[in-house]
């Protein structure tokens, strides 16, 4: 339990409708662990109850039954809210929803100024997160004129400064043009890597999902499957079938396979490709 | 339907210190019938860009012919432009309002002031078009669906108005990747089967590969590249420094070509990949 950024235990999430009708289950029972420095996918489709489940992780929602730990802290104890929120920040996909000051490090600042940090501790904190996520040239200018992958990154800068353990990251890249998307991909897997911090990525693109510990497949409110990058991917069909997808250069390995082609199906990257076929040859 | 656009210039906010030239100078010629994919980074100009071609924006300078009619200047009556060209915005599925499905699609139609059956036989078109069962969806609220069938409706809405002329402004953007390829089918048929024109504004690359006859790369307000999608996608270092890239395929057959393997650098799609390795390996 100590080594557990975040686990979940047998939760479930019912959204209630207006007229108090219909209930809908978003999340079905999921028990789910999140360990402190893991760097953990959340594949599934729309509707799969995948961002449901991580609204939970920080305590923007509640389960309806079962319980969510975020370091220890149980998040249905309401005087433990803000120290669970400062633990675990969360990054959405529209950039433009989550900057609220019309400069950069003013931006950066509302987190910590909220939390009640000492002005000159804000004054480092947010040069040192903006230059984390390489946006330091950028602190004097407003959010609204920066490029797509700049604003996310402004947003991941805004949680840093709250100095959070974890970071939970809702298709942080769904509106991004291909190097806003590497843009933040190489930032995400750096906090990870560098500073050590647990990061859950739910993305749509099965090629950021590649770089992970460990992913999580959700179908219908539940995991559906679990397991590292190369264990998850390497079954195509069952990925496929539940409307997902899974690398382009797994694909091909997977079509080639079934023409009798002796090549292994957990192939991932390109250059494990080349290897590959460079052997066959 | 043929659309021409000539030395469009477009600028924002010109005389002021946030002047910007989101145009510059673009002059491309779209045929009837054509499926062409524009792509470009964030702030390239294709919104700008596409915004011009149902009059939604003026031009700063140059003008836009669409058939044989100059819209960009005299008194073009702009609603007729408008029931021509289609414009599905992105995240269309936030401008659903109506109780049902039925409701929502023939908003359009209705407006345009034609007679009830013409509304009602059109939207039972556009659901068909779109893929929507209409006895099964026609009473349902647009709100409980999932994201792709809402945005399928959205679509439909457009399609309603029977454009000849169709734009997607980053059609699959959030979408999962059965619904996104759900999406890609529609916009296919809507193409192939009813010979729609279609242009669409897209940020993924494979999307655009396994699509468009044709595409148009725009950088800093200027068309940079035109042309079939094997000859663009050779130009994987200009797109780079342009902020896209190529398919993953792409990558892969230029790592192959580097190590020997004797491949075409026209492949671009897995299709096309699976079949010139599966050549080379038997």
């Amino acid at each position: 339990m100590a080594d557990n950024m975040i686990s979940c235990e047998n939760v479930v999430f019912r959204y209630e409708s207006m007229e108090g009708q219909t209930e809908k289950v978003a999340v079905a029972g999921v028990d789910l662990e999140v360990k402190k420095g893991e760097f953990l996918v959340i594949l599934g489709h729309n509707g799969s109850g995948k961002s449901t489940i991580a609204k939970h992780m920080n305590a923007l929602l509640l389960p309806s039954e079962g319980k969510v730990y975020v370091d220890g802290m149980d998040t249905l104890q309401e005087d433990l809210i803000w120290e669970i929120r400062s633990k675990a920040g969360m990054v959405f996909q529209n950039p433009d929803n989550q900057l609220v000051a019309t400069i950069v490090e003013e931006d950066v600042a509302f987190g910590p100024e909220n939390l009640g940090v000492p002005s000159d501790e804000i004054r480092a904190r947010v040069d040192e997160c903006l230059k984390t996520v390489n946006m330091f040239e950028y602190r004097k200018h407003a959010p609204h004129l920066l490029s797509g992958g700049q604003k996310q990154r402004v947003a991941i800068a805004g949680i840093l400064a709250m100095r959070p353990d974890c970071i939970i990251l809702d298709e942080p890249t769904a509106m991004l043009d291909p190097s806003g998307r590497k843009e933040v991909i190489k930032t995400i897997t750096e906090l990870n890597k560098k500073a050590g911090i647990t990061i859950i990525l739910i993305t749509h693109y099965m090629e950021e999902a590649v770089e992970a510990d460990r992913i999580v497949v959700m179908d219908e409110g539940k995991v559906k499957m679990e397991g590292t990058p190369k264990e998850v991917f390497s079954k195509v069909a069952e990925m496929k079938d539940i409307g997902l997808d899974v690398p382009q250069v797994t694909e091909i390995a997977y079509e080639l396979k079934k023409q009798g082609i002796n090549i292994s199906t957990d192939i991932l990257t390109i250059s494990e490709m080349v290897n590959a076929l460079c052997q066959l040859k | 339907m043929s659309i021409k656009i000539e030395n469009l210039t477009h600028i924002y906010m010109p005389g002021t210190p946030f002047e910007k030239k989101a145009l510059d100078n673009v002059n491309v010629e779209i045929k009837d019938g054509e499926f062409v994919a524009l792509i470009g980074h964030t702030g390239s100009g294709k919104s700008t860009f596409v915004q011009h071609l149902n009059g939604l924006l003026k031009p700063s300078s140059g003008r836009i012919i669409i058939n044989d009619t100059c819209i960009t200047e005299g008194k073009v009556k702009l609603s007729e432009i408008r029931k021509k060209v289609g414009l599905v915005f992105q995240y269309p599925e936030y401008q659903l309002f109506e109780e049902t499905i039925e409701k929502d699609i023939s908003f359009g139609p209705h407006k345009l002031g034609l007679s009830e059956e013409e509304v009602f036989s059109r939207v039972r078109r556009a659901m068909d078009m779109v893929g929507l069962n209409y006895e099964k969806y026609k009473d349902k609220s647009p709100f409980e669906l999932s994201g792709g069938q809402k945005r399928r409706v959205a679509i439909a809405g457009v399609v309603a108005m029977e454009p000849e002329v169709l734009i997607l402004d980053e059609p699959t953007a959030g979408l999962d990747p059965k619904g996104r390829d759900e999406i890609l089918q529609q916009i296919k048929n809507l193409h192939r089967e009813y010979g729609m024109t279609i242009i669409l504004v897209s940020h993924s690359m494979e999307d655009v590969a396994k699509l468009a006859d044709r595409i148009l790369v725009m950088h800093k307000g200027k068309a940079i590249l035109d042309g079939e999608p094997a000859d663009v996608f050779k130009e994987s270092e200009l797109l780079e420094s342009v902020g896209l890239a190529v398919p993953q395929v792409t990558y892969l057959i230029k790592e192959l070509r580097k190590k020997g393997f004797d491949l075409s650098e026209d492949i671009f799609t897995i299709d096309q990949a699976v079949e010139a390795l599966q050549k080379i390996l038997k």
